[in-house]
């Protein structure tokens, strides 16, 4: 019922939706992700996002819950996906030989190479990754500063690392 | 930024949804697709010569007929990949029962001939080109679904991806029937479903990669 008059455009009937639902996403994905908890808040965090910007392909004569589920398992997967393909990244540097040696590297040197290899990304993926991955603010901030969509925040950071390590590559 | 602070901030946000809005851009997409593939086919093959003749034909109709389910179907069952939560699999039975219609069809008209008129009836003049021809007129539809689609919430990506070329390869079919000479159910039968079938197969793998969100 909230998310109808949300629908209707009545604001506090949307907070109280949202509300309601990051309760009901934290049971969701608490369940799943057992012995997680941060990760839990994050994913949440990020179904709410979800939720917010796809709220147009919910069909009000269908129930509610099932929409809201296939979106939650949906994010999952690919939240579980993206942490695999994490791990063994890591794993990579670990085994990596030379591992220890880009750790004494200068920090001077690596915030100048970095910077460098920012220049070289478009701007909607450059921004992102400044806002979110060096100061730190949350997807939800970025998107208001630089007035972009938060997928369109998310898909930038996504795609500005993989060119960023890309760019890496072909230097070593 | 703590949960509380984002439900805020998308709260502020909501706004009135339009919830028509979604089919109507669906739609349009479609209704753009086809165009343009109407378009290259009218430019590039032209529709065949002996359309007056043809259109008197009862086979002209069927193939008409067979061809327009399968795209209405598809366009449907691609909608609800893109819509979360909506069970697309109830259409797959109706897909299923149109080819199979075909066949039977195909295989009564195949009966009643001579054995050494049977693979004239299959192959017909143009089964070289004509699938590569469906699946060529399928690039812009496709295009234009997939552009409708990014702005829907696919959850299985690699099924979005081969209804939409189904979609997109069925409309395609339509358009390509106007200029197809061929009337033979046997044809129709092989090298229509093949030509449908080529851009579903490249949709299911680009589904990850395109509709990701």
């Amino acid at each position: 019922m909230l998310m109808l008059d949300a629908q209707a455009g009545d604001a506090a009937a949307y907070r109280a939706f949202l509300r309601e639902l990051a309760a009901h996403l934290r049971r969701f994905i608490g369940k799943r992700l057992q012995g997680r908890p941060h990760e839990v808040e994050d994913l949440a965090q990020e179904c709410l996002i979800a939720v917010h910007e796809k709220r147009h392909t919910y069909d009000t004569a269908q129930p509610l819950t099932p929409w809201i589920h296939a979106i939650a398992r949906y994010k999952l997967a690919d939240h579980l996906r993206r942490n695999r393909h994490a791990e063994v990244a890591s794993d990579d540097i670990d085994d990596a030989p030379d591992a220890r040696a880009t750790a004494t590297h200068d920090a001077g040197d690596a915030r100048r190479d970095l910077a460098k290899l920012l220049a070289r990304l478009p701007q909607r993926q450059r921004l992102p990754i400044l806002h979110v991955k060096i100061e730190g603010l949350s997807v939800a901030e970025t998107a208001s500063v630089t007035g972009m969509s938060m997928s369109a925040v998310k898909v930038g950071i996504h795609r500005g690392l993989k060119a960023l390590a890309a760019m890496v590559g072909e230097r070593e | 930024m703590t949960t509380d602070e984002l439900i805020e901030a998308l709260a502020l946000r909501g706004g009135a949804i339009d919830a028509h809005r979604v089919v109507r851009r669906y739609v349009a997409a479609l209704g753009v697709g086809i165009a343009l593939a109407t378009f290259v086919m009218a430019v590039m093959l032209g529709p065949r010569h002996d359309f007056p003749q043809a259109a008197a034909l009862p086979m002209f109709w069927v193939k008409l007929a067979f061809v327009a389910s399968l795209a209405i179907l598809g366009a449907v069952a691609a909608f609800r990949v893109g819509m979360p939560a909506q069970r697309p699999s109830t259409i797959a039975p109706a897909i299923a029962a149109v080819i199979g219609s075909m066949w039977i069809v195909a295989a009564a008209a195949l009966a009643e001939s001579p054995a050494d008129a049977r693979m004239p009836l299959v192959l017909g003049a143009t089964w070289t080109s004509c699938p590569w021809l469906i699946a060529g007129l399928s690039i812009p539809v496709f295009a234009a679904v997939a552009w409708a689609m990014r702005r829907m919430a696919p959850t299985r990506l690699r099924v979005a991806g081969a209804a939409a070329g189904f979609a997109s390869g069925a409309t395609a079919a339509l358009v390509y029937a106007f200029h197809c000479p061929e009337l033979a159910a046997p044809f129709v039968g092989t090298w229509y479903v093949l030509g449908i079938l080529i851009p579903t197969a490249i949709g299911a793998l680009l589904g990850e990669r395109l509709f990701r969100w």
